[in-house]
């Protein structure tokens, strides 16, 4: 089939088609260069020498090769603190919003559940419906959200649109599966544990890096309710260094017989923190594309 | 007589009623009780987290005191409001409602059409391979920070080091032309550009998926029938995938439009400065600085429900009409 339909189209091919399909090609190698080059300049500055990026000499590979701002960071213990707090939030976050979620989701599926359509709309409700900066804060504060670690991790548990989705996926098994587990005398606990789960293995990933994701890039609220430097996650202490970097920059950037400048250093701290999302990246992208796909319109 | 034992009778039948309800209540939560277990979590973080914290938002219509709570603070009407808009500060509050429509409706217009016309150039890439890679790189920005994202606007925007000026410097020098370098984030007229130049660069592939998996549903036979009556590649684009992804289209614009009140305010928060507010400054940022740095939480919390509350009606409507439309909606 896809072989007849290349030579059909080769055949007709008009030479007007042919440019199009050049300057396609060429638009959109171009668009990859654009959307490639940042990372590829932040790689090569942040192993740059610091006088050189200062100077404007780095363009695209890196001059005077050195890895002195990654010293300068992975000396930092406050890096390694914030590293390890964003591990700490995104797994055990995720873990206690799947906990949360995966039940709440067989529960909503079900149209046996007799307050299944209230609590759909109270759940989309909060979807829609933005409460406000002061209450929300003033919420987390009354129930100890700051400087908690714990806390954190349960006041930003349940993201509706996850459940949602998960939810239309638990809706698409089919009705049958479930009544014959029932008629052998199964509980809704061991038909989700035992039909729904095993079936639904592409949804949880999905949801579950959705979940995950959003712990790892989070920065808002951590960087209002955690004012304890040893409790902050990776983004935020990006963020501090970004300030500190604006203010000494006034002045000069190149630290004094140094290799490494603080643009240098900012680099290398964002290099260190996509390093691990870019790595999963080929093993995770198609879960979130198919994620849109199944929640993204219909909900 | 007979009307009053008709009366009677449809009363006790209403009690009967009401009656069996309540019994098949407790009936249904001894028969489906895991159901209700396994909810419950839910219904109880919503409860703590979603629908507690509304109650706070009577601060609006309060004269706050930390000391005394919201319960124990003095009411004062709409005294939060009038200050707001009509009082000595109201020009931020107008400032920032202005540069919300504006930020949101350029954001519009310039992002939305973008992915679609990728999904379409996608779709006409013939080499299948070459393809995939593109779209697998176009989409990683999404999966990145708005922190990192804020970050390499901020330092490749800088003056001297940034790499943007260096560029622009290097490219004019191509011609001869000696470059002045220019401090954007300095100056108001380029906020606006930026923020949406990196919302493009951060979210253009990602957006593409939708449509493009749209236009992969359009039947492969339409196309060849177009192509027997010698119906150019350009016409067939117009008159075959464009019509295809047209509800697509459609919806993804209504929900668009929906939000447009809810702009990234983590993004705006992260870029601005106190120089750039004249364009930069949105409604969250101000509620934000409002309670943050003032610390006056009853206008913070007036302007959060100014926004929510036509957010809200935005979304709404945004729900009728797509329900009218296209026959499909947010929930």
């Amino acid at each position: 089939m896809e072989k007849e339909k290349t030579i059909m189209q080769k055949e007709i091919m008009s030479p007007g088609e042919k440019a199009f399909d050049i300057v396609n090609g060429i638009l959109l190698t171009l668009l990859g260069i654009t959307v490639l080059y940042p990372f590829i300049y932040v790689l090569s500055a942040s192993i740059s020498s610091g006088a050189a990026v200062d100077a404007g000499k780095v363009v695209l590979l890196p001059q005077g090769i050195n890895f002195e701002a990654y010293e300068q960071i992975l000396k930092d213990k406050y890096f390694w603190m914030s590293y390890g707090n964003t591990f700490f939030y995104t797994i055990f976050g995720t873990a206690y919003s799947m906990l949360i979620s995966i039940p709440a989701a067989y529960v909503l599926a079900k149209k046996r559940f007799r307050f299944r359509k209230q609590i759909n709309i109270i759940l989309s409700f909060t979807m829609w419906f933005n409460v406000g900066f002061i209450p929300k804060y003033l919420n987390y504060k009354s129930l100890g959200a700051i400087n908690n670690r714990w806390m954190i991790i349960v006041s930003f548990g349940v993201q509706a649109f996850n459940i949602i989705l998960l939810r239309n996926y638990f809706e698409s098994i089919p009705q049958s599966l479930e009544e014959a587990a029932k008629i052998d005398g199964a509980s809704d606990f061991q038909i989700l544990a035992q039909i729904f789960l095993p079936l639904s293995k592409p949804a949880l990933t999905t949801v579950s890096l959705y979940y995950a994701l959003s712990r790892w890039n989070g920065y808002f609220w951590s960087s209002v309710l955690l004012k304890e430097k040893g409790k902050i996650p990776l983004q935020v202490y990006l963020k501090q260094k970004l300030i500190d970097m604006s203010i000494v920059s006034e002045n000069a950037t190149t630290v004094v017989g140094q290799n490494y400048s603080y643009t240098t250093l900012v680099y290398a701290i964002i290099v260190c923190s996509i390093i691990p999302i870019i790595l999963i990246y080929p093993y995770i992208q198609k879960y979130f594309t198919k994620g849109i796909l199944v929640g993204g319109v219909k909900e | 007589m007979s009307s009053k034992i008709e009366i009677k009778t449809t009363s006790e039948k209403v009690l009967i009623k009401k009656r069996e309800k309540k019994i098949s209540l407790i009936k249904d939560i001894k028969q489906n009780w895991q159901l209700y277990v396994m909810v419950l979590p839910l219904i109880i973080w919503l409860i703590l987290y979603a629908y507690k914290p509304m109650w706070g938002m009577l601060i609006a219509f309060q004269n706050y005191s930390p000391f005394k709570g919201v319960s124990g603070s003095e009411f004062i009407g709409l005294d939060n409001f009038k200050t707001l808009m009509t009082g000595e500060a109201s020009k931020f509050f107008w400032r920032a409602f202005k540069n919300t429509i504006l930020l949101s409706v350029y954001g519009l217009i310039i992002e939305f059409p973008i992915p679609i016309i990728l999904a379409l150039m996608f779709n006409e890439l013939k080499n299948l391979m070459y393809r995939k890679v593109i779209q697998t790189v176009t989409y990683i920005p999404h999966f990145i920070s708005e922190v990192v994202v804020a970050s390499l606007v901020l330092t490749f925007l800088s003056l001297n080091t940034g790499i943007i000026n260096v560029l622009i410097g290097k490219f004019l020098g191509l011609f001869g032309i000696t470059y002045k370098q220019i401090q954007f984030m300095a100056q108001p007229k380029y906020f606006r550009a930026v923020y949406i130049l990196s919302g493009i660069w951060k979210n253009v592939g990602f957006n593409s998926i939708i449509f493009f998996a749209a236009l992969v549903g359009i039947s492969p036979q339409l196309y060849e029938a177009a192509k027997i009556d010698g119906a150019s590649k350009f016409k067939q684009i117009i008159h075959i995938s464009l019509p295809g992804i047209t509800p697509t289209i459609v919806i993804m614009l209504i929900i668009r439009i929906g939000n447009i009140l809810n702009i990234s305010y983590e993004k705006v928060l992260l870029l601005y400065n106190p120089l750039i507010y004249d364009t930069a400054d949105i409604l969250s940022t101000y509620i934000y600085r409002l309670g943050v740095d003032n610390v006056d939480y009853g206008l913070s919390t007036a302007a959060s429900l100014v926004n929510s509350i036509i957010g809200f009606i935005l979304v709404m409507m945004a729900n009728k009409i797509s329900k009218k439309l296209t026959e499909s909606s947010l929930w």
